[in-house]
């Protein structure tokens, strides 16, 4: 005999944006725990909606499954006495487990042998062990939680009702003083308070109250709806679905409307426009067969289409609102000047102990001036990076991004051709902020490259300098994001940059200003580590392992490009079998050199003639592998080391290191030394961990 | 409906679920939730229902009466109650019906908004409530006042009067909303809005206000020391609106400005710590009450 069972737990409206992950978790753990249970069943089928998850089990065992089990019971010098009778001890243990002395038989773990009985666990009626659903409800984690009323349960919006069934049975439980039953109750204004007599009637019940539990399948209804509008109006409603999946979870009952603004506001730029429909009030934008805008928008109710006139100009009443807000802000903003602007940062703080925005636009400036060197730019392009940074931050006083704070940037962008700077200026405006996730686009202009990497330096050096390095989930300035973002970009490039180097730069023009930031070590150290982080976090997203990631960053970044290159090299080679000598000779030397900087090596006293041809081939390749070094060659500069693989085994083969002659002795430690430091230029290899021989 | 009746209706509504009817608190304030009414009664064991319209001051808005959406002071009508009842959602939307406002006709929802008053240490989970797209209640369920928990969590709703109204009459205007049969917001505000606009950003003596924050901050330390809670909490809302008549002057440099929210903030903490020890020390009376 087998029965269905629901549980549904009723709740004030969920943020969106928990709904989804709320209802994998209800699947995941019913489903873990009826196999714990030993309980069978056919299927888990899961719902939620704006003010409900529910999870319906079909065809469930009505008794759960017997088991035989093993239990351990003392040793057997233990449960046999000197004439081999069984003790008190073993007839205490078969006694606790409901067996006799009979049932005993022996198994040896590890020499010794122990005595078991097998005890037979009788299934439980299931209809006895759903009260523990309790514990799942419970357990379900949200991105933040709250008290109500006097409970003092935390969830992510209060509980209203609870329905468990099973067959036609109530299972009865409480949470947070909400009792179990089998009412439910359908939409909000269309439906009504109904009973479930049988688990399997849950979907077509609340169908009929207005509810569609399935969020898939209110999703599949707005995608039609759009459809037919589609069809209907010959136009394009691109889809977002990031947005759907948001909306589909605000509504129980989707119904799909076409509202409009008027044409004027299609002057304003389109990432306003959107950002009001999208953003602000969740529309869809609807474009011409052309791909151009529309003065037309998609809005989702939460019910059926009656009276669907008045939410039609209710909502169209609201975007023209914002509209015609967003249209008085772009006249404004465009009565003043970028200098006018760049006044006012003045008057805002960027972070209490690192001053304005004045003054961090003016370091901005001085690193994008530095890294322009470095890369022995022209004049003509390092005053355009220059003037890029200079502007970098004005639109943030504009009237529309303190209206469309997300806007920022985009609407330098767009200002800063209106009040006539260079495109690629403006350009640089926008990609300054770039990128702004993990993997989002990297800056296209090199101007915006430079200008992004000094932005974020500085924030990142001035913010770990005064203690804020991001903990757990901490990370309020998003300076991961921005470390990583570094080192994307000056990969992308391929610049020819070291990270200490930039972090000095940054360091540096810090202490030039009265802007007071601990320079102690701690701080050299908390930037290395941070940076450290970053690096092997980006690394291991291109599967590099983690001890060839130690190995490539153990002295610090360097020319993250280049760091890159010599991991990808590096994580070939270590499974290569024509690498194996090799690796084990420059291994050989690492472990050799001691650390007494002993490096001074005179020929005069080298004795052997393996030793002759060692010192000899380093000499020969220390010019092509700095070449190779310098070039960011990880192949070539490898290449070179290989060359010293034959000459170190000869050498270590036929000489005694520490020879009992001083001098002889010292000579053969610098030449070990002095190649030793020679392979730690390329990377810590024994760090590595070596896979030839697998 | 004009906004008397309006408010007429949400009082009578409310009255009837066993709030208190308030008046507005006689201090300039720049939302009801600053009303010792809700700020210093949402603390605490006891018992607390109550209503009352609230007029907000926002010198920052302030727009000399041209914008259409923007007031120095628009109308909040507030309601508190403590523990938050299982029904609120649908306390809340049947008072939406006493206004007319049927929700098969629209589309009522509610919009996750969670909101939060670092000035006062305070903060909340709920939702916006959407009217056909349109915010027009902020529906809270207080976790944090003063930097105290809130144990027993109290509900608040603060519905935006002139919003609402503006659906309720279809006016686009602000301006042009009834506020009684033939008179509209215009006749009442129109003057004051422009006035307090040009006072605000124009005319204020900036340096007589840094004095007042001083001395107001001064005797709100110096009330507190004495124990005096309320007259205490009075001094710090005048703080607060010195500060922001300040702050949209303009005159408020960086590093001072977070200064100044810090200053206040301090003083909001340490009113609602004595608030809620003096009420243990008078053995929470409203308490008591419900139990005889």
């Amino acid at each position: 005999m087998a029965k269905n069972a629901l549980f549904e737990i009723g709740l004030e409206e969920l943020p969106a944006r928990f709904v989804d992950d709320a209802e994998k978790q209800l699947l995941d753990k019913t489903t873990k725990w009826l196999t714990e249970l030993r309980i069978s069943f056919d299927n888990i089928k899961t719902y939620s909606t704006p003010r409900r998850l529910a999870v319906l089990i079909s065809n469930m065992g009505e008794i759960q499954e017997s088991v035989e089990e093993e239990v351990k019971g003392p040793s057997e010098s233990i449960a046999k006495d000197a004439d081999g009778n069984w003790t008190k001890a073993a007839i205490g243990f078969t006694k606790g487990q409901g067996k006799t002395v009979d049932d005993i038989y022996l198994k040896e773990i590890k020499g010794t042998s122990y005595i078991y009985v097998k005890k037979h666990i009788k299934g439980q009626k299931t209809f006895d062990l759903l009260p523990e659903f309790k514990k799942i409800i419970e357990s379900i984690q949200f991105g933040k939680n709250m008290r109500w009323s006097t409970q003092t349960m935390r969830y992510a919006r209060p509980i209203r009702w609870l329905v468990a069934l099973f067959g036609e049975e109530v299972v009865r439980f409480e949470v947070a003083t909400v009792e179990t039953g089998n009412q439910t109750f359908g939409h909000r204004f269309l439906g009504n308070e109904i009973t479930i007599q049988e688990a399997q009637q849950y979907e077509s019940l609340l169908r009929k109250e207005y509810v569609i539990v399935d969020s898939n399948e209110r999703e599949q209804m707005i995608v039609e709806q759009i459809k037919n509008l589609e069809e209907k109006e010959n136009v394009i409603i691109p889809v977002d679905k990031d947005l759907l999946n948001e909306v589909r979870n605000l509504v129980e009952y989707p119904t799909v409307f076409l509202g409009s603004f008027e044409e004027e506001y299609l002057q304003l730029p389109s990432e306003v426009l959107i950002t009001s429909m999208k953003e602000h009030q969740r529309y869809f934008p609807v474009m011409s067969n052309k791909q151009e805008l529309l003065a037309k928008f998609i809005g989702v109710r939460n019910g059926d289409d009656y009276s669907i006139s008045t939410v039609v100009k209710g909502n169209e009443k609201v975007l023209r609102a914002r509209l015609s807000d967003a249209e008085f802000f772009y006249e404004e903003d465009q009565k003043h000047s970028i200098d006018f602007y760049l006044e006012k940062l003045q008057r805002v703080v960027f972070q209490v102990k690192l001053g304005t925005y004045t003054d961090k636009v003016n370091r901005v400036i001085s690193i994008t001036k530095e890294i322009c060197k470095e890369l022995q730019l022209d004049d003509v392009t390092m005053n355009k990076a220059i003037r890029a940074a200079e502007i970098s931050k004005f639109d943030l006083m504009t009237n529309m991004v303190d209206e469309f704070t997300e806007l920022q940037g985009i609407i330098g962008e767009k200002y800063a051709i209106i009040f006539g700077e260079d495109e690629e200026i403006a350009k640089a405006v926008r990609e300054h902020y770039l990128p702004k996730q993990a993997n989002g686009d990297l800056p296209e202009t090199q101007i915006g490259s430079i200008v992004s990497i000094a932005d974020k330096l500085d924030t990142i050096v001035g913010c770990i300098s005064i203690g804020l390095i991001p903990t757990g989930s901490q990370d309020p300035y998003g300076l991961r994001r921005q470390a990583a973002g570094i080192l994307r970009i000056l990969s992308g490039n391929k610049w020819n940059i070291s990270l200490e180097f930039l972090l000095e730069i940054a360091k540096s023009i810090y202490r030039n200003t009265e802007i007071e930031i601990d320079n102690k070590e701690e701080v050299t150290k908390a930037l290395k580590e941070f940076f450290q982080q970053r690096a092997s976090y980006l690394l291991k997203e291109s599967n590099i392992e983690s001890d060839i990631i130690q190995a490539v960053t153990n002295n610090g970044i360097g020319v993250y490009v280049f760091t890159e290159e010599k991991a990808r090299v590096l994580s070939e080679r270590r499974n290569d079998p024509d690498f194996k000598s090799i690796e084990e000779a420059l291994v050989r030397v690492l472990n050799l050199a001691d650390k007494t900087e002993n490096m001074n090596i005179d020929a005069k006293w080298f004795e052997t003639e393996s030793e002759n041809a060692l010192y000899e081939t380093y000499q020969n390749i220390a010019a092509d592998y700095s070449q190779a070094l310098e070039d960011f060659d990880a192949e070539e500069a490898l290449l070179h080391l290989s060359n010293l693989s034959k000459p170190i085994h000869d050498f270590f083969d036929n000489n005694m290191v520490m020879a009992d002659d001083e001098n002889v002795r010292n000579n053969r430690l610098a030449l070990v030394n002095n190649i030793a430091n020679m392979i730690k230029k390329y990377a810590e290899l024994t760090l590595i961990e070596w896979k030839q021989h697998q | 409906m004009n906004i008397q009746e309006m408010i007429l209706t949400l009082q009578k509504y409310w009255s009837n679920q066993n709030c208190i009817l308030m008046q507005a608190y006689d201090v300039e304030k720049g939302a009801g939730t600053m009303s010792p009414m809700t700020l210093l009664r949402s603390l605490g064991p006891e018992p607390w229902n109550v209503a009352y319209v609230e007029p907000s001051r926002r010198p920052n808005d302030g727009r000399y009466g041209e914008n259409p959406n923007r007031l120095y002071q628009h109308h909040q009508f507030q309601v508190i109650m403590k523990p938050s009842p299982d029904n609120i959602q649908e306390l809340y939307l049947d008072s939406l019906k006493e206004l007319g406002v049927n929700p098969l006709e629209h589309d009522i929802r509610f919009v996750e908004d969670n909101w939060e008053n670092p000035t006062l240490g305070a903060a909340g989970l709920g939702w916006e409530v959407w009217l056909d797209g349109m915010e027009i209640t902020q529906f809270t369920y207080f976790q944090q006042i003063g930097g105290l928990e809130a144990n027993p969590v109290a509900v608040e709703l603060t519905y935006g009067i002139e919003r609402l109204a503006s659906y309720i009459q279809n006016k686009e205007n602000v301006f042009d909303l009834e506020w009684n049969n033939g008179v509209t917001i215009r006749d009442i505000f129109y003057q004051p809005e422009y006035e307090h606009s040009k006072y605000t950003f124009e005319e204020s003596n900036t340096e007589m206000l840094f004095e007042l924050f001083t001395m107001y901050e001064q005797e709100a330390k110096t009330t507190m020391e004495k124990g005096l809670v309320f007259p205490a909490y009075d001094y710090v809302l005048k703080c607060s609106h010195t500060f922001n008549l300040l702050d949209a002057k303009g005159v408020i440099s960086v590093t001072e400005r977070t200064g100044y929210i810090s200053r206040i903030r301090n003083l909001a903490r340490n009113i609602a710590k004595a608030y809620v020890a003096e009420r243990e020390r008078l053995g929470y009376p409203m308490l008591n009450k419900e139990e005889k």
